[in-house]
């Protein structure tokens, strides 16, 4: 895991999106995910902070984050790539995907590569039934794919 | 000048992912290229359902049908569609049976033939950002009815005539969910829209709200006024970016045209509504574990009685329906209750919508009558099974659904028929499983979901579905017994009464339902050591034909872990202690002297 240089800070519109959100009844949720959205994780720094701005404590916080299969406790890789688990693309070789792609990144699911460049998951259906079996990588979605394609999608975002 | 042509480009995430943003754009500036900007106006329009087909472009009036369309296309459909008004037939979407290329009405695809688009109405029509067009269609006439024509007791009068079913799962009167919510006294009341779309491979919901998102806004709306609350909440999957960004322009231009907030059309009702985000966990489709997910807590399910509709979202009566459930509410109050109740069956009155995919030929999103056949669904719209394989059985309900067999493929798809058959309709899934694939691997993969799902409150459900998965991955490696079966049907039985909440209930239901129609299979397994689909690893066996082998090396070099050993032009031996059972000699072998089984 990439170490965390410099101090993480919460952005102006992070700050304001805390303030608008805290007056609103079950805010957790909305903020984890902006925090998220800004940081790629929920750092435990952000999460203590936010505990103190919300009155919450980091107990409840981290329990809501492990409860989710959204959040996530440690830094991604610069590109995520998602492996669609869904019912159709399980049947249309998702799992071969999966094993491909741990050969070629060298990491387990659920692991960043080294570089810092990849981190390898699966999850849940995504909702592109029709193109499975699928994978994303950030927001761009590669359908209807075969492992020997994969080297390539790799190559594209090296 | 008036506009002479349209052309509408799927907007659906399959076809935006697979280029149909791309394909708006060039078409945009090509028009603009060729001159004739103003003579065409281009639409990025909701889900046409044909995914497996996509990116799709249709042209209009000429009824040009263009599937797998690239942006390097969009010159040439100006060109000859737009300026000459020919169609391209290398583009023309051909049926199997129809005659090549020509011109003939969409309607008359056999993907479409069958189906019935309620719900599905404005999704490849209108283009779901312009508010506009919603209205153009009827959006909002009925929301209008009640305001000023109707009264709550009507509206739930009308949904009763109608006979309307939650379509999450359950199927429970629409009608009696809004009158218990109405009766409750209260100040404070909640109309929610659970958009939690997490049964994997459904993805009805996802394209209603990028599609036609007004359906929903209007549908709540309605729901508020009827019994009387003021707030309401979407409840949808931060899975779908595509969606809430739909949704949230739409929730916009409502508030602009005075249709969402203070002093409804001059009618002095308020409501308004904000989105609220899932992150991933399928027990929040679950009403209960939603509401907590909604107010910040982990999304753990409660015991029912109280129902949400006396203690809902923030300890008020609330009214929580799916997107397919209010997208139907619109449509019932314009054409009235007594028009709705002639679709359908006779317990189950309109429409489904199913997500057909697997091992089908044309995945996509259907619409069709209750008490359509699943032979009609799988067979007449889904064009059967594609490479001349053999149906082996269709899954509805995802993972707390059961099989459909070959015996059952006729009869009439509704809510009760399906449970009679040992399934449900569940948010609508329908997956299609060929004879490549293993039922007891497919069953082991809906385990393996309610396992990782099983928020862990109740032990029936934690302890049962990691025992019930643990016997399936017995079998699956070759160590099960035959009274493993009988262990797995007294766990599940159990866990039908006991568990807290509907995940863990229906939990079992894959394992019932295919012990019971693949008893055969699970045999093989277990006694024979046989898994005849060869998905299960460990009871698969690659052997090489002397006979046969003539010694290429191709097969040794293929293999990954170097198992395979010989001389050249001479036949090759497997170490079977070494092979990981990868396939790949098989695949690569060109004289067919590998047997697997």
């Amino acid at each position: 895991m990439p170490v965390e240089t410099k101090e993480l800070k919460m952005s102006e519109g992070l700050l304001s999106f805390i303030t608008e959100w805290k007056k609103k009844p079950g805010n957790l949720i909305m903020i984890l995910h902006r925090v998220q959205g800004e940081f790629g994780y929920i750092p435990k720094g952000i999460a203590e902070e936010l505990g103190k701005m919300l009155d919450v404590p980091l107990a409840k916080i981290y329990g809501v984050i492990t409860f989710y299969h959204f959040f996530k406790l440690e830094k991604p890789g610069k590109h995520t790539i998602s492996v669609c688990m869904g019912t159709a693309c399980y049947l249309k070789g998702g799992q071969d995907l999966v094993g491909e792609l741990e050969q070629l990144l060298g990491v387990g699911c659920g692991g960043t590569t080294d570089d810092g460049q990849f981190t390898l998951e699966a999850v849940r259906c995504i909702g592109c039934c029709g193109l499975a079996p699928v994978l994303t990588v950030g927001q761009e979605v590669f359908g209807k794919l075969t492992t020997d394609k994969l080297p390539e999608i790799i190559a594209k975002f090296k | 000048m008036a506009v002479k042509n349209y052309i509408l480009v799927c907007g659906g995430t399959a076809c935006e992912s697979a280029g149909g943003g791309d394909i708006y754009k060039s078409l945009l500036s090509e028009a603009e290229a060729q001159g004739v900007a103003e003579d065409v106006q281009i639409v990025k329009t909701g889900c046409f359902g044909f995914c497996e087909k996509g990116p799709i472009v249709k042209v209009l009036p000429e009824q040009a049908f263009y599937v797998e369309v690239k942006p390097e296309d969009s010159k040439e459909i100006i060109a000859e569609t737009i300026v000459k008004g020919r169609i391209i037939d290398r583009l023309q979407y051909k049926s199997d049976q129809g005659a090549k290329g020509e011109a003939f009405d969409i309607e008359n695809i056999e993907f479409y033939q069958k189906q019935y688009r309620i719900v599905l109405r404005n999704c490849g029509l209108i283009d779901p950002e312009k508010i506009d067009e919603y209205i153009a269609r009827d959006g909002y006439a009925a929301l209008e009815k009640c305001l000023f024509e109707m009264k709550p007791e009507g509206i739930i009068d009308e949904l009763k005539i109608a006979g309307l079913r939650g379509r999450g799962g359950a199927g429970f009167p629409t009608w009696m969910k809004w009158n218990f919510t109405k009766q409750v006294q209260d100040e404070q009341k909640y109309v929610v829209c659970n958009a939690d779309e997490g049964d994997p491979g459904a993805y009805m919901d996802r394209s209603t709200l990028e599609g036609d998102p007004h359906s929903v806004l209007e549908a709540m709306t309605i729901a508020a006024y009827c019994v009387g609350a003021n707030k309401g909440a979407i409840y949808i999957r931060a899975e779908y970016p595509l969606a809430i960004e739909r949704l949230e322009t739409a929730m916009k231009q409502a508030r602009e045209y005075g249709l969402l907030g203070d002093d409804i059309l001059g009618s002095g009702f308020n409501f308004d509504l904000e989105v609220r985000l899932g992150a991933g966990a399928f027990v929040c489709g679950e009403e209960t574990a939603l509401l907590a997910s909604i107010e910040g807590n982990r999304g753990m399910p409660t015991p029912k009685p109280p129902f949400p509709a006396v203690k809902g979202m923030f300890q008020k009566p609330t009214v929580i329906n799916n997107v397919e459930t209010f997208a139907n509410i619109p449509v019932i109050i314009n054409k009235g209750g007594e028009w709705f109740s002639k679709i359908g069956t006779e317990k189950s009155k309109g429409t489904k919508v199913f997500a057909l995919t697997g091992k089908i030929k044309n995945s996509g999103l259907v619409e069709v009558p209750m008490g359509t056949t699943l032979r009609e669904i799988v067979f007449d719209v889904g064009g059967g099974i594609p490479s001349g394989k053999k149906f082996k059985a269709a899954q509805t309900g995802g993972p707390s659904g059961g099989v459909i067999t070959e015996k059952d493929l006729d009869t009439p798809i509704d809510f009760d028929n399906l449970i009679a058959i040992g399934s449900m309709m569940g948010s609508g899934g329908l997956i299609v499983m060929d004879e490549d694939d293993c039922i007891v691997d497919v069953t082991k993969f809906y385990l393996d979901f309610s396992v990782e799902e099983s928020c862990g409150k109740c032990a029936p459900c934690r302890i049962g579905t990691k025992k019930l998965y643990e016997y399936l991955d017995k079998i699956t490696k070759g160590k099960g017994e035959m009274e493993d079966l009988e262990k797995m049907k007294d766990i599940g039985s159990a866990m039908k009464k006991a568990s807290l909440c509907g995940l863990g209930q229906t939990a079992p239901n894959p394992i019932l339902s295919t012990i019971e129609n693949f008893y055969e299979e699970y045999r093989e397994h277990i006694e024979d050591g046989k898994c005849r689909a060869g998905k299960c690893k460990d009871l698969v066996h690659y052997e090489i034909i002397a006979d046969k082998c003539i010694g290429c090396t191709v097969c040794a070099r293929k293999c990954p872990v170097n198992c395979i050993s010989g001389e050249r032009k001479k036949p090759h031996v497997i170490d079977q202690d070494k092979c990981i059972k990868c396939g790949a000699c098989y695949e690569g072998c060109k004289f067919d002297a590998i047997t697997v089984s």
